[in-house]
């Protein structure tokens, strides 16, 4: 037993440690990374529950990625898989900007570097779209027009009218009360 | 007060006030280390914004590892970033498992479902983002002419390896990087 999960915090390190090296592009790009490696290699939980995550991750303060790394460790392995999986996703960052902001000027103006991520750039949108059309045959499938009808809402909001996340998603929770409020009205 | 601990309630604040991470919190990171507290300069502010952008990891922990390393060193790093992430995960945790616990609410499951739609929006919204960056750099015209086609190229290609293959994204990112210093160096 103390073997098995000894096993699995150093894979919940590897993992961490890995996609946080690769999280370029924003916080979202960790949704398809921890799919992969904990849904669909190693099934420790699945595509729903993700979704749920990723849910909470967005609707709490900080940054997305930590969240759900934290959350995705929580759910493998408890507080202490939390635990190692924030720390697992904090050391890249912290390493790789340690190194560049000692001759950060040199590192901006290198036309290499500056090349291949503006390629990555293409490649991290790529991913993000792949993501949206699975989550979002996801939601359809519910065919609840309620649920449907939110996706499209939520982005005109955002990208639209531009109005703040939090009152977004404060808006949206008052919604759905109200909408059970309304059920149990039309039921009784 | 400690330079230390001043870093470490800074950013504490910030990462409870950020809600939907991101460029949304840029603002006010902006607002508290160069407007309230001084510790560098507007452009290197900037700069900070490039580099955590061309770095992998979270744009809050990138920012608050850069601010704490040129106000306290590595110790300024750590409390910085401790600061900025502790609330989200403390936070999260907590939501995750009340979401657990009361999933036999219709009010919970409902508020959670709808939470999923909303996000979905949202992420939504940052990938159009996303997106027209990469296609159409920082300039603010888009018309078809200031399209960038070999960005076109690389994103429909990686779209096409992703629907049809289910290629790693690890791989994705390798593969696109590639392609970015052959077509752009």
């Amino acid at each position: 037993m103390l073997k098995k999960n000894l096993k699995m915090y150093v894979w919940l390190l590897a993992t961490n440690l890995f996609i946080s090296a690769f999280t370029f592009g924003g916080g979202y790009i960790v949704v398809p990374m921890v799919r992969r490696f904990f849904v669909a290699k190693k099934h420790y939980f699945i595509e729903e529950d993700l979704v749920n995550m990723a849910a909470v991750a967005q609707s709490t303060p900080g940054a997305i990625a930590i969240n759900l790394s934290a959350l995705a460790g929580y759910k493998t392995a408890g507080i202490a898989g939390a635990s190692i999986s924030c720390i697992a996703a904090v050391i890249p960052p912290l390493v790789i900007l340690t190194a560049v902001s000692a001759c950060y000027k040199i590192f901006i103006s290198n036309t290499i570097i500056v090349a291949v991520l503006k390629g990555m750039e293409a490649g991290v949108a790529a991913l993000m779209v792949d993501l949206i059309i699975d989550m979002c045959s996801l939601i359809l499938k519910k065919k609840s027009l309620f649920l449907s009808a939110m996706i499209p809402l939520s982005f005109i909001a955002n990208f639209i009218l531009g109005i703040n996340v939090a009152l977004i998603l404060l808006f949206c929770c008052l919604l759905c009360i109200f909408q059970v409020l309304w059920k149990r009205r039309n039921i009784k | 007060m400690n330079i230390v601990w001043k870093l470490f309630i800074t950013f504490l604040k910030i990462g409870l006030l950020s809600i939907g991470g991101g460029y949304a919190i840029i603002p006010l990171i902006q607002e508290q280390v160069v407007g309230q507290n001084n510790w560098i300069s507007g452009k290197m502010f900037t700069d900070i914004i490039t580099i955590s952008q061309m770095t992998p990891g979270p744009l809050a922990v990138n920012t608050s590892t850069f601010v704490g390393l040129q106000v306290g060193g590595i110790t300024g790093a750590l409390a910085a970033t401790t600061g900025c992430i502790f609330c989200g995960i403390i936070i999260s945790l907590t939501l995750y498992k009340f979401f657990q616990t009361h999933q036999k609410s219709a009010y919970v499951l409902e508020v959670l479902n709808g939470l999923k739609s909303a996000s979905l929006g949202l992420i939504i919204s940052a990938a159009s983002t996303i997106i027209l960056l990469a296609l159409y750099g920082s300039q603010s015209k888009i018309d078809f002419f200031s399209l960038n086609w070999i960005a076109l190229l690389i994103f429909l290609t990686m779209l096409f390896l992703l629907r049809k293959w289910k290629l790693n994204p690890i791989v994705i990112i390798f593969i696109s990087g590639i392609a970015g210093f052959v077509f752009y160096r």
